[in-house]
């Protein structure tokens, strides 16, 4: 573990970043054959000659993913080229199965582009973006026996289904300047490219399952002296920590990356150019392949695939098809839903949003869909260590859940335990509100036995009510809700009460 | 009897439509042979006897119930082991792949079995292709019908000898720097490589994924003709395949056959000449010329300077891309695998023992030229060295129709003669290579025997990419001119072979 803190760090230090995200496209089919791009299929069941690299076999291109890919170049602002080319990148693996992976070099697709991220405070960073350029995925090893790690490991099988799945690969250009802010920076940037390709439609965009999967470099140089330019130091040696799989950790790999580089500097030790693995379990990294033994890839043009050449006609088309930045999208929307900054944050950071919004489209006030989704589906999430998304509450059973409670069907009270019944699986709200028998009790014969019974049970109150202290009906309107197991509408249980003791409320 | 493995294809289906063979006979006749001869030819390295009779029998029943039936239908074929065929095992001539049964066909391989043509088998051929005499395969040499001590050519050693040898009228052949054209020439057949793109790879094991090609192995233009219409065309399985319709390579045969060249401008390039080429080579090669001038072509002299830099592009490009191509061969997902406690070791014991040594040397090139640093130099001036080419035959096919060569500098040499030497082997291929470099269509007929040793001679025709059919009229032209002289094919004055019974 380090001993010096991101802080001291970044006081020290001037931090220089770089990040490369890989966006695992949604295509109904995979870069390079016809099999089904799906997750969580059983293993090597989406496989063909193609994506198993057998003998013969060739490559052809999917159209849509290179669709995917200029649509989201466009929304980071790339230049479009004309015509360029795959590249196969060589390198012996058992989970790559040609031993060569398909993917774009010197000619990428998308180039150039810059991407605007909002911080938290609503400081606008730009960052520069080198490329976008499509490849492929590789296929999954799991090592058997020992610790799971490859070390000590009996035997491995490799799971082809993955493999031939396409991908967009996002490279930054150096990040400069954001000094104390890097990791937040860091965060917001894996956080807008997540919002995008979640708004483009061409990624789950799911970090958990690597739809999204970031590699982080960060290498620290001496502050510049006093009146002296920072651009003209020099960087430092710089670290590549490979598949961060989540916002948080991307954070937490840079603060870990920062101190343990300033301790090295500030011991007078070098900093080695390497890449280093992530460990969520112990929020350090260890190190992997250090530059000396870096493999040499042997790019050279994909002589089985022609270049990819989109007319200027096609490009501008999905140029008008790019949805809203997110940032602005959100700007909007905590307008247009009233929205204070903390609400707004909150619902962002929990991956809220889009259930919101769809919330809100089905007809739930955005204050209802919030407190919802926020609430008591949060928790159960968090309980159940799944993203929110995954729970099985669609937004159209909160707007179903909520609209019960505007028709008084059910208070509060029971809405919360309709929402238990949705999540235990026994259907849309309304439907476990008639099988659990969950409506408000809203007939006056009903509510007046139960209020006749309990001031009956407690004369000491009536008498107190009588003499002028109504509040004291708080005590019987209890007690007649927990008759009525919280059924009953409380509002009108306080009426009666005051009717029957004689006082005007 | 009449011995129908003498038949050309063409006469074959007319024999068969005629009623007076079925393909059960002619497959039958050309398993014989194979049973007959092939244990001192060694053209097969599996022969497929018991499917090909299967096919055979459908089409005879077929054709009985009064079927369409497809123009090459029962009609036999041989197929280079660099093929996939599901249910048929596929080597490419490697002990990597022993025992390997591919789970899928070839484009080409379905396109036959459509056609209903019996497969005899799959032929010898130098490992993944890698040679011009078929020493290098991983199962032994393949010996030249014409003389059992020499080589066949390669890397299509096998498919031109299974024809020369009457084992099959037809077979397949793959053309990555002359790998139908030479063993053509030098076993006295006929061999085209189509346009690049012109016939689907799919399925075909990559040698160099820029410069292959397969394309068909006859003893006449016309049965040639016959056939690459069956294989050509475009397949959605290969990106690099033409969207075109296939050259009408039959009719353009027929109309060679009429004997008119009127207006033909023939070029021959001056740069594949002179040092190195055999006399009785050479003697052959004018004597051709002669008959097209005969026939009313002008003959016109073009030259292709950069033809000179062709051979060590050439050895610089396909390295390179063979040595991608050759990664999979991993033991990993299928053939041959060496246990040697971990993976790393196991693939690099598996392709130290699985690949034989001409197919190492040229992994080793190829790593060397594509590694950083090295790149520039060796990949992108090769890259530059063919763009150069490219542009000599544009310059030449504005003064020519058909660009014309000796498709070979000598006659076949002895098994065993090159084997130490590559430079000398590789040299076998200054004609062909040229054609592969700039993707434009070539064929290989006989031009005669040499003199002085007896062997066969080849002709070469070029033609401009897409017009692969001037080459089969002016081809089948110059054939028929030379079958008159002969009194039959080239093949028929090859030495009888001993018949092993």
């Amino acid at each position: 573990m380090s001993n010096m803190t991101y802080d001291s760090a970044m006081e020290q230090f001037d931090p220089v970043f770089g990040i490369e995200v890989h966006v695992e496209l949604n295509t109904k089919t995979k870069m390079f054959c016809g099999c089904a791009n799906e997750f969580g299929a059983e293993p090597n069941t989406q496989v063909c000659p193609v994506c198993l690299g057998l003998p013969g076999s060739m490559p052809v291109v999917n159209d849509k993913a290179v669709e995917s890919a200029i649509r989201l170049g466009l929304s980071l602002g790339c230049d479009i080229r004309e015509s360029s080319r795959f590249a196969r990148k060589n390198y012996f693996y058992p989970d790559l199965a040609k031993d060569y992976q398909i993917s774009q070099y010197d000619e990428p697709t998308c180039f150039e582009g810059s991407l605007d991220v909002v911080l938290d405070d609503g400081e606008v960073f730009t960052i520069g973006i080198e490329r976008a350029h499509m490849e492929e995925d590789a296929g999954k090893n799991t090592h058997v026996g020992g610790t799971g790690g490859i070390q000590g490991a009996s035997h491995s099988l490799v799971d082809y289904n993955r493999g031939g799945v396409p991908l967009v690969e996002i490279v930054t250009h150096p990040i400069k300047g954001a000094g104390a802010r890097t990791a937040e920076v860091a965060r917001a940037y894996v956080a807008t490219i997540r919002d995008i390709v979640k708004a483009l439609g061409i990624s789950d965009g799911r970090m958990e399952q690597g739809s999204v999967r970031a590699d982080v470099n960060l290498s620290l140089r001496p502050k510049a002296a006093p009146g002296e330019d920072q651009d003209v130091v020099p960087f430092g040696k710089r670290s590549e920590t490979k598949n961060v799989n989540s916002l948080r950790a991307i954070e937490r790999a840079i603060h870990h990356e920062a101190g343990r580089q300033a301790d090295l500097l500030l011991a007078g030790k070098p900093v080695v150019q390497e890449t280093r693995h992530w460990h969520e379990d112990t929020n350090s990294t260890t190190p992997g392949r250090s530059k000396e033994e870096a493999e040499d890839y042997r790019y050279f043009p994909e002589p089985d695939l022609l270049p990819v050449e989109p007319s200027r006609e096609w490009v501008e088309e999905l140029r008008g098809t790019l949805p809203e930045h997110p940032a602005k999208m959100r700007a909007r929307l905590k307008e247009d839903w009233n929205f204070s900054d903390m609400e707004m944050r909150d619902a962002v950071n929990a991956d809220a949003l889009d259930l919101i919004l769809a919330s809100v489209d089905a007809g739930a006030t955005p204050q209802a869909a919030r407190k919802w989704w926020m609430g008591e589906l949060a928790r159960t999430a968090n309980d159940r260590e799944v993203s929110l998304c995954d729970l099985p509450v669609t937004p159209g059973h909160i707007a179903e859940l909520q609209s019960l409670i505007d028709d008084g069907k059910i208070n509060d009270k029971l809405a919360r335990q309709a929402l238990e019944g949705v999540l235990a699986g026994e259907g849309s709200p309304a439907q476990v509100v008639e099988s659990r028998g969950l409506e408000v009790v809203s007939d006056d014969s009903a509510l007046e036995a139960a209020v006749d019974e309990a001031l009956a049970a407690q004369p000491d109150v009536l008498a107190k009510i009588q003499d002028g202290k109504v509040q004291a009906a708080g005590a019987i309107v209890g007690a007649v809700m927990k008759a009525t197991r919280g059924q009953a509408d409380a509002g009108r249980v306080r009426e009666i009460i005051l009717q029957r003791a004689g006082v005007e409320g | 009897m009449t011995d129908w493995t003498r038949a050309s294809a063409a006469q074959m289906i007319a024999a068969m439509k005629a009623g007076e063979v079925t393909s059960v006979e002619l497959t039958q006749a050309h398993l014989d042979r194979i049973a007959d001869v092939d244990g001192a030819v060694h053209a097969f390295l599996h022969v497929n006897g018991e499917e090909a009779l299967e096919v055979a029998r459908g089409v005879d029943a077929a054709r009985e119930a009064g079927e369409d039936l497809p123009e090459l239908a029962g009609v036999p074929i041989a197929v280079k082991d660099i093929l996939v065929t599901q249910g048929m095992p596929t080597t490419a001539g490697s002990k990597i792949l022993e025992g390997w049964e591919p789970p899928y066909d070839a484009t080409v391989t379905r396109k036959l079995r459509e056609a209903r043509m019996p497969i005899l088998g799959k032929t010898n051929m130098d490992e993944f292709a890698m040679g011009s005499s078929t020493e290098h395969s991983g199962y032994g040499p393949t010996h030249n019908p014409w003389d059992l001590e020499r080589i066949p050519g390669g890397s299509g050693g096998g498919s031109s000898a299974s024809i020369a040898s009457w084992e099959a009228p037809l077979a397949i052949g793959s053309d990555t720097g002359g790998s139908i054209r030479q063993p053509a020439s030098v076993t006295g057949t006929v061999g085209v490589k189509p346009t690049y793109g012109g016939v689907s790879r799919y399925g075909a094991i990559a040698l160099a994924s820029s410069l292959d090609q397969l394309g068909p192995c006859a003893r006449t233009v016309e049965d040639a003709a016959l056939l690459h219409e069956v294989m050509g065309g475009h397949d959605p399985m290969d990106a690099t395949s033409l969207n075109e319709p296939v050259p009408s390579c039959v009719a353009a045969a027929r109309e060679g056959r009429e004997g008119d060249l009127t207006g033909v401008r023939v070029g021959v390039i001056k740069e594949l000449s002179g040092e190195g080429y055999q006399a009785g080579v050479e003697q052959r090669f004018n004597e051709s010329l002669e008959k097209l001038k005969g026939l009313g072509a002008e003959i016109v002299e073009v030259s292709c300077p950069s033809f000179e830099y062709a051979l060590a592009a050439y050895y610089l490009i396909l390295p390179s891309e063979a040595s991608s191509n050759l990664a999979k061969f991993d033991s990993v997902r299928f053939g041959m695998r060496v246990e040697k406690g971990n993976v790393e070791r196991t693939m690099g014991a598996t392709r130290a023992e699985g690949f034989g040594d001409e197919v190492k040397r040229r992994i080793i090139l190829g790593t060397y030229a594509l590694s950083a640093g090295y790149y520039d130099a060796y990949y992108g001036s090769a890259q530059k060295v063919r763009t150069l080419i490219q542009r000599d035959f544009e310059a030449a096919f504005e003064k020519a129709d058909v660009l014309v060569s000796p498709t070979t500098p000598t006659t076949p040499f002895k098994i065993g003669e090159r084997i130490d030497d590559p430079l000398a082997m590789y040299l076998n291929d200054v004609a062909t290579i040229p054609a592969n470099l700039a993707g434009i269509p070539g064929m290989s007929l006989p031009s005669g025997i040499a003199p002085e040793d007896g062997l066969p001679t080849g002709f070469q025709i070029l033609a401009p990419a897409h017009e692969d059919a001037r080459m089969y009229r002016i081809g089948a032209a110059l054939e028929k001119a030379l079958a008159a002289e002969w009194g039959g094919t080239l093949s028929s004055q090859a030495p009888e072979l001993e018949v092993a019974k």
